[in-house]
């Protein structure tokens, strides 16, 4: 199991290979992608049951990403993890007949992949559905969502949280990568949806904020959380509240770095600025 | 083989939506294991209710809020159970289109879609009518097309689904509709148009509640000297295209007969099929018009828009005499 330290160095690497990947294939969320890293390496490498040479293991934990625009984090997670190199990945992006990646995840073509996704909205509802008939079947992995916050604005998202509320489902785990920012603007402004938390225990969940989800350490101590009250009758939400485009200085709380894909001297200036503050951390 | 229809008998009423439920009993007393979601519609006096009543650990009830099921139904059948999800009318395909197409259908999950009170069955009212679904599901890949012409045959249909791969819909009238076929020992499969009674002078192609109708109107075409074959495309995807052209071939015309929107479904289909085919035969499309329907009695409505055996047969009267 790795330690803090080892996952936040994990997250530095994920990062610089995630902007490098994103450069090389020419399209991306890159803001959704970078503020989402800690939570997706806690997962993958601390938390969940999961063998990735074996990607169908039937005991593993699941994890959709119901946000499906931010597949290239999980697809250098994949990567690192030995299930496909990144030239294999770029070769393959978007290629039509011999494609097996996208911009929006596929699960036909990827093992990993739980769930195709990209419309927003359908992650949460059929998490709901998974972790039901896993209960159904006497099957105890978990079901883990990770959503965005912006993405809360659908409806079917509510319908679902009202059913896990219901059905007490305490073995799946919402994590709100909540950035702040959807497509246009601040989450706020278009559409609030706060206080979220409040919202979602009136609904019958146990909430955890994290007040910084790009933080490894307050993340892990969420998943902690979230293991120590499984046995609790009450699905549970980790609020994390994150940054989008954390770590790079032009992206970070930019609007404007939603999709598309980076210039070479924007990938220059990218890594420069999560190498330099890795370095500036180590010296701490 | 005879196919033995209720053409030969007085008229003899079935419920599809108890069959249904009834059908999947039976599978479960042998020991099939699947999960049900349904919605708050069904009665505990029902036969889904009386199911639910006795396998409540593999039922789920999903309220008032059909995009919440049918995706949930994708996640049951993600974790490996194959699913019936029973939903309310247009309340499925119109409320939970995206779910369908997403859902189910792209992620290419063994969810059984049984879709109650098909086109105007229900009553009540466009809310409450269904004369747009065909459309939608015609036009999603991954997604097989049932409507059964009656009670026993979407037991046939409901217990094939069981080895079939992939998403389905099965499409069922309210309730308390004709039976078509009088004995059950007939050839159901998935894909493959039933001739429920031969004829050469035109051909009248029904789905669903519709076939009932054909049938009847063919019996009133015979008075008349017309002979009638009758087809029930209880599959209309895939559509076995073959039945059509041979009724393009061998007889003198084709009416499409359906409980549905003449934008979209059978009739649609079976047109793109004729075009393509290209041999001009004589064709016409009976179903609902573009319109909100007018309000009143199933069976009124029918009659309203010629659905029925006199009106069936008037148009297939006019089709036969135009010139080809």
């Amino acid at each position: 199991m790795l330690q803090i330290n080892e996952l936040e160095e994990k997250a530095y690497t994920i990062r610089k290979n995630l902007l490098n990947f994103i450069y090389r294939i020419g399209m991306g969320h890159l803001g959704g992608e970078l503020s989402l890293v800690e939570v997706a390496v806690a997962l993958y490498y601390r938390f969940m049951n999961y063998d990735p040479t074996n990607p169908k293991m039937t005991d593993r934990d699941r994890l959709i990403l119901s946000k499906g625009h931010c597949s290239e984090t999980l697809y250098t997670i994949f990567s690192d993890l030995g299930m496909y190199s990144m030239d294999y990945m770029v070769e393959h992006f978007e290629t039509l007949n011999t494609a097996r990646f996208g911009m929006h995840s596929n699960r036909k073509y990827v093992d990993a992949i739980e769930l195709s996704a990209g419309s927003l909205g359908h992650g949460l509802p059929v998490a709901v559905g998974l972790a039901l008939g896993a209960r159904k079947q006497g099957f105890d992995w978990n079901t883990y969502v990770i959503t965005g916050d912006g993405e809360l604005n659908e409806g079917s998202n509510w319908e679902a949280i009202m059913a896990a509320g219901h059905y007490k489902m305490n073995r799946l785990t919402m994590i709100v990568d909540k950035n702040g920012l959807q497509m246009t603007g601040p989450t706020k402004d278009v559409m609030n949806i706060d206080p979220l938390d409040m919202k979602l225990e009136a609904f019958g969940w146990d909430t955890y904020v994290v007040a910084d989800g790009n933080d490894m350490a307050q993340v892990c101590a969420a998943f902690e959380y979230v293991n120590a009250h499984r046995c609790g009758e009450k699905p549970t939400a980790v609020i994390a509240n994150t940054i989008k485009g954390k770590g790079v200085s032009f992206m970070e709380n930019n609007v404007k770095w939603h999709g598309g894909g980076i210039a070479k001297a924007e990938l220059d200036v990218a890594l420069g600025d999560i190498e330099k503050a890795w370095a500036g951390r180590n010296c701490i | 083989m005879i196919i033995q229809t209720t053409f030969d008998f007085d008229m003899m009423f079935s419920n599809a939506r108890d069959a249904f439920a009834e059908e999947m009993t039976a599978m479960a007393e042998e020991g099939y294991d699947f999960a049900f979601t349904y919605s708050d519609n069904v009665a505990p006096s029902s036969a889904a209710g009386k199911f639910i009543n006795k396998y409540p650990e593999r039922c789920f009830n999903f309220g008032i809020a059909e995009q919440n099921q049918v995706a949930a139904s994708a996640g049951i059948a993600l974790s490996g159970q194959i699913v019936f999800a029973q939903v309310f009318g247009p309340f499925l395909p119109l409320r939970a289109a995206d779910m369908i197409h997403t859902d189910v259908c792209y992620n290419d999950l063994p969810v059984r879609l049984i879709g109650t009170h098909s086109g105007v069955t229900a009553g009540g009212g466009p809310t409450h009518n269904n004369i747009a679904d065909l459309a939608l599901y015609r036009a999603i890949p991954n997604l097989t097309v049932i409507v059964p012409a009656d009670a026993g045959q979407c037991i046939k249909a409901v217990r094939e689904s069981i080895a079939y791969s992939g998403p389905m819909v099965i499409r069922i009238a309210r309730g308390d509709e004709p039976n078509v076929y009088a004995s059950q020992d007939y050839d159901f499969n998935i894909g493959k148009a039933i001739q429920i009674k031969d004829g050469d002078d035109i051909s009248l192609i029904g789905t669903g509640s519709a076939v009932y109708w054909a049938l009847m109107a063919s019996k009133a075409l015979e008075a008349d000297g017309i002979s009638a074959r009758v087809i029930d495309m209880h599959t209309i995807k895939p559509l076995d295209t073959e039945a059509i052209k041979r009724c393009a071939d061998e007889t003198g015309g084709i009416i499409t007969i359906e409980d549905h929107s003449i934008y979209g479904g059978l009739g649609s289909a079976v047109a793109e099929v004729l075009c393509e085919y290209g041999n001009g035969t004589k064709f016409a499309r009976i179903g609902m018009p573009d319109e909100f329907s007018v309000l009143g009695d199933p069976s009124e409505i029918y009659h309203y828009y010629g659905l029925d055996q006199s009106s069936i047969a008037e148009r297939a009267k006019k089709l036969c005499k135009l010139k080809r």
